[in-house]
């Protein structure tokens, strides 16, 4: 993974006498509240519903073992001994003082990591496939290119103030891990008919009150002017974009008002304009980078560890693990291991210190040091040999971080929702908690199969909602909590928007109403093998109609 | 409001924005919106005293383009802080069109935006904050590493790490947009 040389420590280390400067202004009383919120919103510290809420930047969701470490002491010494995985690969904390964060980031600084530009109207961190370097079929590594756009993106310095947040998703593969399609630029690594590297640049994708899939405006970018012409789409959209309305001012709303065909005119006429000698990096220094990504020094192994295939044939539930929480590498004797952070009736995407320490332990061990956050909120140990599959199992188990339900009905993503967030209309943990109580017999979850459920407390969708493949949303109904669910969303390469299947349930029939949909699916799917996306794509929505609201 | 330079000096301010209507001063360099440029320029052109026109923050840089050895100053406004459309004018500005005149930042400039708007080819800055001398000086440094080329003379991280591989001087393989 990418380590720090003097410039960048050099860039973090500024950063935290600066906004330890901003606190003291603020503390002293020379700022006012309404003065130091920008400058905080710029750092990832929020204020909520109870107290601040620091969002740090864990870039393209890798960390080391060490940075876990870290994060697990300061869950210990500045907050309430634990932190919450998000579905940007980043890690909030919901206890912090005002006057600690200084000293957080000088310890997150100690590390290599930082709060900067995790929130705010700016390119936010930057999120990518978490299985990058694993998965098979990868053209190369796309962390590369996303350190390359993490550098390029740090305090630009004509990009700090966009009409509203923007955020980039990079994959190498054919299969979509990082939503690409409902991001404000989408960028899939590929090779033209040539050999030559590149980009299928996708823009103006989005959840919130207006969800749009992004729109491919180039099919192939030489991967060489990838900065160039992300500075020409930014730039496109820093002049275009509305300021005039919060709701209208992500990039989807400009690509969509003036039209996908025209927007792409101005970016390429904006580009060819750009000195892309003086933007784009050197080749040397895209070598520099690449090299921080080269392969861990795997150990020459057969494609399947016997002593491993003897074991998940003989015990049914390192098998059932197995099935849902392992991937295959491409590496051969390799294995991707999925950690579920959605312990049935658990809260989705929290772990304590103490886990957050016993995983650096279980990923120095087993997986190179190296740990992802999945932008399902989940972890992931994605180099391990196969044959150290049981005894990390075990290990898991312990630590409460082996539910083998990793893309089944209880991996609920759900936003924070109005246990914590001042914009929530609703609680989406409490509804995320009870669906998966009601769903955890093990055999069953296995029976339905693939089934993505995203709760967001309200329309801004940060529980991802709209591409579920149930999707709940929380609204308020003069002071009650009630649920709209939507149904045949997806955020992978056939990525679509859920459909509204009627009006809203309350708080008590949302897990009857999700029991239902399960129990129509179960009824009308042609066999196990037909998952409840494609079956509902086959189907369409009336049977779910019918038998949600038909009887009343 | 102080003036100020990118060293935090405060700056004598000799321009004149005129109000709508106001009638052109014989002497003194003035300040005029756009819309005035565009109707009276051969006006405020014949008076042999330098002129500056002030951007609103909708306001593009293509209406100045074929004028800007005229200009003296250019004004860009900031109607909020959080109105970025000028960060993206000055570049255009600077680094596009070649505009060499002082590039002004007026209306709401925080001291927090300083750094930014230097490094997008602003040179003098009227700004809200009290503090003024070695304590908004800072606020243009407070940040010595810069990832990307902009309109100011920085060096980019990664051209600095060319020039330590090579061994080149810094000064050699960093030289910014002014340079060339």
């Amino acid at each position: 993974m990418y380590q720090y040389d003097a410039h960048d420590r050099q860039l973090v280390l500024d950063r935290v006498e600066q906004f330890r400067g901003q606190v003291q202004r603020r503390l002293s009383g020379e700022l006012s509240e309404e003065e130091f919120k920008p400058l905080r919103l710029m750092n990832g510290l929020y204020l909520q519903l109870h107290a601040y809420m620091l969002r740090i930047a864990i870039p393209y969701g890798t960390l080391s073992s060490a940075q876990l470490r870290k994060l697990a002491h300061i869950a210990r010494r500045y907050d309430r001994g634990y932190g919450h995985f998000t579905t940007r690969q980043n890690l909030q904390f919901n206890w912090p003082a005002l006057a600690d964060t200084p000293d957080i980031l000088a310890e997150l600084a100690e590390v290599e990591m930082h709060a900067i530009q995790t929130s705010g109207n700016c390119i936010r961190n930057v999120t990518a496939d978490h299985f990058a370097g694993a998965a098979a079929g990868e053209i190369e590594d796309p962390r590369i290119w996303c350190e390359i756009i993490r550098q390029w993106s740090t305090f630009h310095p004509e990009f700090s103030f966009l009409p509203r947040k923007f955020k980039i998703a990079v994959t190498a593969t054919e299969q979509d891990r990082a939503a690409l399609r409902v991001h404000d630029i989408g960028l899939r690594l590929l090779r033209d008919h040539a050999g030559q590297l590149g980009f299928e640049v996708m823009v103006g994708g989005g959840q919130g009150r207006t969800p749009v899939l992004a729109k491919t405006i180039r099919p192939f970018l030489a991967a060489e002017h990838l900065l160039s012409y992300l500075e020409a789409i930014l730039r496109t959209y820093n002049l275009l974009g509305r300021r005039d309305n919060l709701y209208k001012s992500r990039i989807k709303i400009l690509v969509d008002s003036v039209g996908p065909e025209e927007f792409t005119r101005l970016v390429e006429e904006e580009w060819r304009q750009m000195p892309h000698d003086r933007i784009d990096l050197p080749e040397a220094e895209i070598q520099r980078i690449r090299a921080h990504f080269a392969p861990p020094p795997f150990e020459a192994l057969p494609q399947r560890d016997a002593e491993f295939e003897l074991r998940r044939r003989g015990d049914p539930a390192f098998a059932r693990w197995v099935r849902a929480n392992v991937s295959p590498h491409k590496q051969p004797g390799y294995a991707i291991v999925t950690l579920s952070l959605k312990p049935h009736g658990g809260i989705p995407g929290d772990a304590t210190a103490e886990q957050m320490d016993a995983v650096a332990d279980l990923a120095d061990r087993y997986s190179f040091g190296e740990i992802r956050v999945t932008h399902e909120q989940n972890l992931a140990l994605v180099h391990v040999r196969q044959r150290d599959l049981g005894a990390l199992w075990h290990s898991l188990a312990e630590l409460n971080l082996a539910t083998p339900n990793v893309g089944l009905a209880t991996d609920i993503i759900a936003c924070p929702g109005l246990d914590y967030c001042s914009l929530a209309n609703a609680r989406s943990i409490p509804v995320a908690q009870r669906i998966s109580l009601a769903l955890q017999d093990l055999d069953r979850l296995t029976g339905v199969g693939e089934l993505k459920i995203k709760i967001s407390g309200c329309i801004n969708a940060c529980g991802h909602h709209h591409v579920g493949h149930i999707g709940i949303l929380g609204v308020d109904k003069k002071g009650e909590e009630f649920y709209q669910i939507t149904l045949g969303g997806s955020a992978d390469e056939t990525a679509s928007l859920g459909e509204i299947v009627g009006p809203a349930f309350s708080s008590e029939r949302v897990v009857w109403a999700v029991e239902t949909i399960i129990a129509t699916y179960l009824s009308l799917r042609r066999g196990p093998e037909e998952r409840f996306l494609d079956a509902y794509r086959r189907i369409g929505p009336d049977p779910f109609k019918e038998a949600l609201y038909a009887a009343h | 409001m102080p003036l100020i330079d990118s060293d935090g000096r405060t700056l004598s301010d000799p321009w004149r924005l005129l109000a709508e209507g106001e009638d052109i001063p014989e002497l003194g360099p003035v300040l005029v919106p756009l819309r005035r440029w565009l109707a009276e320029r051969d006006r405020l052109l014949a008076r042999s005293e330098p002129v500056g026109v002030l951007l609103q923050s909708s306001e593009g840089p293509a209406d100045l383009s074929g004028d800007l050895r005229r200009v003296s100053l250019i004004a860009l406004e900031f109607p909020k802080f959080t109105d970025g459309r000028p960060y993206s004018t000055a570049r255009l500005l600077r680094e596009r069109y070649g505009y060499a005149g002082e590039l002004r930042a007026t209306g709401a400039v925080l001291r927090d935006q300083l750094q930014f708007l230097r490094r997008c080819g602003f040179d003098s800055f009227e700004v809200e904050n009290r503090e003024a001398g070695d304590a908004i000086a800072e606020a243009f440094r407070e940040i010595s590493v810069s990832y990307q080329a902009a309109a100011d003379e920085a060096p980019r991280a990664a051209d600095v790490r060319r020039g330590e591989r090579t061994g080149y001087e810094q000064s050699k393989v960093c030289a910014g947009f002014w340079a060339y």
